[in-house]
């Protein structure tokens, strides 16, 4: 009787296919959360960080993201980038008065943030 | 010993995706057989994932390589208990959609066969929830001892014996009916 069972409940619950509706939504959702995670992250990947032109736009991107003041931000930021690499013992370094420097102009320039 | 570096955000997503694309129709089984209907079944593996992919490193780092599938699983089973209790109901009845169930190859036997399935159908909704589980992660998603008892944490002997009980109570349910007919008493339609 068990064999028996075992194969009927086999067919009972047999697996069911997600609706093609339900597998779209969800990888929409998840794309869109790891590009989101992504940009923000791209900044801090070390082999980005090598060359620190690559710097502002995205770090600034992910602080500021889409506002009428980030190209404001970024211009006024990417003007200090001399006296940065200057001022900087190390690449962390330079990455941490990056990001000083950029929420410093955010709070001058975007007072609500 | 150089220690190894933890993977990056790319990898780690790459990773997630293959575990999605592997096991969503795992999570969606059990979610449907869990809940009992489609809208529900679809919000609930919706949850899980979503749920799955913000601790997904810890349980990379935490497996040491064994499978991901009984975490997704046990993800979703907490999340369905969370629904049971927020919303204080059980699954209303049978599976909504028992008759589109695979029916055995012959006319005559589809009509018997079916009507044995959704018998059997009923009795796993009827079964302790443990039990219930137990059959679902075996019979749905073909898991095996060790998985299902990663699933529900326990160990695998503890499994071996409720699958066991769990199949032997649903004959005993199952036979219940055609008893009472043969005895003349009546029974459940």
């Amino acid at each position: 009787m068990t064999v028996n069972m075992e194969a009927l409940l086999r067919e009972a619950l047999a697996p069911v296919e997600p609706p093609a509706a339900l597998a779209q939504r969800l990888e929409a959702t998840l794309v869109n959360l790891t590009e989101a995670a992504q940009e923000e992250l791209d900044g801090w990947e070390l082999s980005a960080m090598r060359d620190p032109r690559n710097w502002v736009r995205p770090v600034a991107a992910a602080v500021i993201t889409a506002t009428a003041g980030s190209a404001l931000v970024a211009l006024r930021v990417r003007g200090r980038h001399r006296a940065r690499v200057e001022q900087s013992n190390n690449l962390r370094d330079f990455a941490e008065r990056t990001l000083h420097d950029i929420a410093e102009e955010a709070r001058r320039i975007l007072p609500d943030r | 010993m150089v220690p190894v570096p933890p993977p990056s955000k790319a990898e780690l997503d790459a990773r997630f995706s293959d575990v999605y694309r592997a096991h969503l129709r795992d999570v969606y089984s059990y979610s449907y057989y869990r809940v009992g209907n489609h809208h529900d079944a679809e919000d609930l593996t919706e949850q899980t994932f979503l749920q799955a992919y913000r601790h997904f490193e810890r349980a990379l780092r935490e497996s040491e390589g064994r499978p991901l599938r009984p975490w997704l699983i046990r993800i979703a089973h907490n999340l369905a208990a969370n629904f049971y209790r927020d919303r204080a109901r059980k699954p209303e009845s049978a599976i909504e959609d028992a008759g589109m169930i695979s029916a055995p190859h012959t006319t005559e036997s589809l009509v018997e066969g079916r009507e044995e399935l959704k018998a059997i159908l009923d009795g796993v909704q009827r079964l302790p929830d443990d039990r219930r589980e137990a059959l679902i992660m075996r019979f749905a998603l073909g898991m095996d001892n060790r998985e299902i008892a990663r699933a529900l944490g326990r160990t695998d002997g503890a499994t071996k014996v409720l699958i066991h009980r769990a199949i032997r109570q649903l004959e005993e349910m199952v036979a219940e009916p055609a008893a009472s007919l043969d005895g003349g008493a009546g029974g459940r339609a």
